[in-house]
């Protein structure tokens, strides 16, 4: 166990060199010029503009400024300065994460919350009306863009009900990020009842089930132990993933309530073309991924004793 | 324009700006804001301003963009201001004189100090300039030191060359209070540019730490700098020993920071901001409706043309004709009624309103709606190159309706096939003008620097200009431009510039669209809500209610 988790670890290495190389290039192949974007519309003086490129070292070769980069991170934790603002990549992302992290948590808690719950009303019950009920509203979910589903949410709760505020303010209060919660989960909210409705139902039918019920067992145990061990399974693969798409991908979401986080990073970056700053955030993300993924691996032999790591 | 910033960004209804501002300082009989009851006021009230975070550190030399721009010339003043009608107002200056353009001589009012208690001098004027123009500082605005003497000097044109001095030999103290700015060649309007938030002054303190003053800035104007928590909020409060004429008739300003126009909209409905400086297109059709006479429908001094990239063989050694054939075959009228929603006004010259020298119908027939007359002229002229014209703009500033209303406007009325040149983002869009890569022709918008006419018509279309992109090049307009500029006084550049724009439909270096307007909106918190030519809103002048 403790060697599959090193080598799992040590596979981290050659995967964070691979995204951050590719991320770099990427925004290094995009047309336009970051300290170019500074002088907006109108000309450029052209011997302020070279020796701003030369100060940022963004005259040096691709994969020499890569490795200046890189060097930077791994020896002293320094992920550069952002080329417009001069601010600290690092003060950059100390200011955003916290508030996606928050935001995601609270989609992620409703997703699962809901998600499962709605699940197991619908396997228990699978091809009687209840079930059909919870799959039209899965597929409604599914199927109204996010922000769509953002403007109704503002329109009905914001104006016509006057509950909440319309946007989140600066302190970004947990009451505040709930809305934008509830819309930022309630894609992966249907999915991961579509996933363990289906699981659920299949497994009601398998052998050891029907062994548990003529053991005897009391309902809650058979549902709450044999059938749902291992009918999370693919719910938990899901969940593992959908973590880190929370984070990254919370763009709109985070446009339409005004969040200052991730999402809105991410997109500012790619439009002042702050390869560091990118860098930086993916850097991130990729390592949330990389745990997240380890997490559901190990979470697997908890489930399922029959998989074992040597 | 609003920044792209965005600003503005997600909603992309965003022009980058980069507009000098004019805040029109007390001057009483200005047009007041109008709309809601007058109530009583409370002096020492504070209210919000929407705005985007700032792109640069707030240095008043690196500051180009509108969101920087607002919070920077809100802590600084300049020399000089000028009023809504485009004139000039002396604010830290007592008087800016001059006798042949060329040498103009600045008195300073002695009693004013910085928000650090130190005074202004003609020192914190002449090492500030010197600091900003300097190449080694990296300022974004050097340029704008270009046309005092010995720039050169401390700015040379060779990225690889080093300063030769680090003063320039144009600026000279007289006396405490006094100073000369000697210029590299006449320039009767140059006092019109002392108004730019890049000729601010800087206190001693700023030298010690340049970028810890871009996080802090200390300066002379009517608010003080408090906090800035970045993408949130920037707070300043009312300076009480502020001397100049323009000062603060509320206790202080929030710029607080939103990530697209539309929740800016929500937030001033249900009362969390209380000034907003544009509306997302989403909210155009509804605003006027939903906010009453708290809507504000302003021209304010910007202009959006179709540029033409002359250096491509299509455009080489076109006959102007052709370009006065395409201008007449787009319907301006309707194109800003229906596509623009009534946010731009047709443009009938090439200098936008709210600026000395603008005249009405300065294109004469050229802006007019005609298509029999537009096929005739492209025909005399010989017709456009290949039958083909493409428009460049950039897909996230919100142009793309109106640039496919142009171009089939074109098509329909011309017969001349258009198509649109969409560019992913205003990065990539300047990347191609930049490199010479605009294939046809490309959308270009120009706020004013200064408001002066020259400033739309020598900083866009003399040969080698900054603004000039598009390579347009012209010795008999060159010598009109260095004419007027040596004119003996401010009045007769002004008129020897109205004159070169009555000239301008012969050349076609561009073809005017339309004025931009200010489109915003305030709370019931706050009155006398007024916009400047740049379309910022004059922000001592709003007073917050009891």
């Amino acid at each position: 166990m403790g060697r599959y988790v090193a080598r799992r670890l040590l596979q981290m290495i050659p995967v964070f060199l691979g995204t951050t190389l590719l991320i770099f290039l990427m925004v290094y192949t995009l047309p336009g010029d970051p300290v170019r974007g500074l002088f907006g519309d109108k000309g450029v003086d052209p011997a302020t503009l070279a020796r701003l490129r030369h100060e940022k070292g963004l005259d040096l070769p691709i994969l020499q400024q890569y490795w200046n980069y890189m060097t930077g991170i791994v020896l002293h934790f320094d992920f550069g300065d952002q080329i417009a603002s001069g601010r600290p990549v690092t003060d950059v992302l100390g200011d955003a994460f916290p508030v996606t992290l928050r935001l995601a948590g609270m989609a992620f808690v409703i997703e699962i919350v809901i998600g499962i719950s709605l699940g197991t009303i619908a396997g228990l019950r699978a091809g009687r009306l209840t079930d059909n009920v919870v799959l039209v509203f899965t597929l409604l979910i599914i199927s109204i863009p996010v922000f769509v589903l953002g403007f109704i949410i503002k329109a009905v709760f914001a104006f016509q009900l006057d509950w909440i505020s319309p946007n989140v303010s600066s302190e970004a209060r947990w009451s505040e990020l709930l809305a934008p919660a509830i819309v930022l989960g309630s894609l992966s909210l249907a999915y991961v009842a579509r996933l363990t409705r289906t699981t659920m139902a299949e497994n009601l039918r398998s052998d050891y089930m029907r062994t548990a019920i003529a053991k005897g067992l009391p309902k809650r145990r058979i549902v709450g132990v044999h059938l749902m061990r291992n009918s999370l399974i693919p719910v938990i693969t899901f969940l593992g993933t959908d973590l880190g798409a929370l984070m990254g991908g919370a763009v709109v979401t985070e446009g339409l309530f005004n969040v200052k986080g991730i999402g809105g990073t991410i997109y500012e970056s790619i439009q002042k073309r702050e390869g560091t700053t990118l860098v930086g955030l993916v850097t991130v993300l990729v390592l949330v991924y990389l745990l997240m993924s380890l997490i559901v691996d190990l979470l697997y032999a908890v489930l399922d004793p029959r998989i074992r790591y040597a | 324009m609003r920044g792209a910033k965005s600003a503005k960004w997600v909603a992309g209804a965003a022009i980058i700006a980069l507009a000098a501002t004019a805040c029109g300082g007390g001057n009483d009989d200005a047009e007041k804001g109008k709309g809601g009851d007058k109530g009583a006021v409370n002096a020492d009230g504070i209210f919000s301003v929407e705005v985007g975070e700032p792109q640069n550190p707030l240095q008043p030399a690196n500051t180009m963009e509108s969101n920087g721009s607002i919070v920077t010339d809100s802590i600084f003043s300049q020399l000089v201001d000028y009023d809504p009608a485009g004139k000039l107002e002396m604010i830290n200056a007592e008087s800016v004189d001059t006798k042949d353009s060329k040498l103009w001589t600045v008195k300073l009012k002695k009693d004013w100090k910085f928000h650090d208690g130190t005074p202004v001098t003609a020192e914190s004027y002449i090492k500030a300039w010197n600091w900003a123009a300097n190449v080694k500082n990296n300022q974004t605005n050097a340029s704008w030191f270009g046309d005092i003497k010995g720039f050169s000097d401390v700015h040379p044109d060779d990225a690889k060359a080093k300063p030769k001095s680090d003063a320039m030999s144009g600026l000279k103290k007289v006396d405490d209070y006094t100073f000369t700015i000697e210029l590299n060649s006449p320039l009767p309007y140059f006092s019109y540019k002392l108004g730019y938030t890049v000729f601010s002054p800087l206190p001693e303190s700023f030298y010690a730490d340049p970028k810890a003053a871009g996080e802090k800035p200390v300066g002379n104007g009517a608010y003080k700098f408090v906090s800035w928590d970045h993408k949130k909020q920037i707070k300043v409060v009312r300076n009480d020993d502020y001397k100049g004429a323009d000062k603060a008739m509320n206790g202080g300003v929030v710029f607080k920071n939103y990530t697209t126009l539309e929740t800016a909209y929500e937030d001033l409905k249900s009362g969390n901001v209380d000034v907003l400086r544009q509306i997302g297109p989403k909210d155009l059709p509804v605003y006027r409706a939903d906010l009453g006479d708290r809507a504000v429908d302003k021209a304010y001094s910007a202009i959006q043309t179709i540029a033409v990239a002359f250096y491509t063989d299509q455009w080489k050694k076109i006959d102007p004709k052709v370009l006065q054939g395409l201008s007449m075959g787009i319907d301006r009228d309707t194109i800003t009624k229906t596509v623009l929603q009534g946010t731009r006004e047709p443009a009938t010259g090439w200098v936008a309103k709210g600026v000395l020298g603008f005249q009405k119908d300065a294109a004469g027939d050229v802006t007019k709606f005609d298509p029999a007359k537009a096929k005739k002229l492209i025909k005399d002229g010989g017709g456009v190159p290949g039958n083909k014209i493409s428009i460049q703009f950039n897909a996230d500033g919100g142009h793309k309706e109106w640039v496919e209303a142009v171009c089939n406007s074109i098509k329909q009325s011309t017969g001349v096939a258009c198509v649109t040149d969409s560019k992913a983002d205003f990065q990539a869009d300047t990347n191609a003008r930049d490199g010479k890569q605009v294939k046809s022709l490309y959308r270009s918008g120009w706020v004013l620097d200064y408001p002066v006419n020259a400033n739309f018509i020598s900083d866009l279309f003399r040969t080698g200009a900054a603004g000039n992109q598009g390579d347009f090049s012209n010795k008999g307009l060159d010598a009109e431009i260095k004419k007027a500029d040596s004119a003996a006084s401010l009045d007769d550049s002004v008129a020897a510039y109205q004159k070169i724009e009555k000239e301008l439909v012969n050349y076609m270096p561009s073809i005017p669209l339309w004025y931009y307007k200010v489109n915003a909106g305030y709370s019931e918190k706050v009155q006398n809500v007024d916009y400047a030519q740049d379309g910022d809103p004059i922000l001592t002048k709003i007073e917050v209610k009891k």
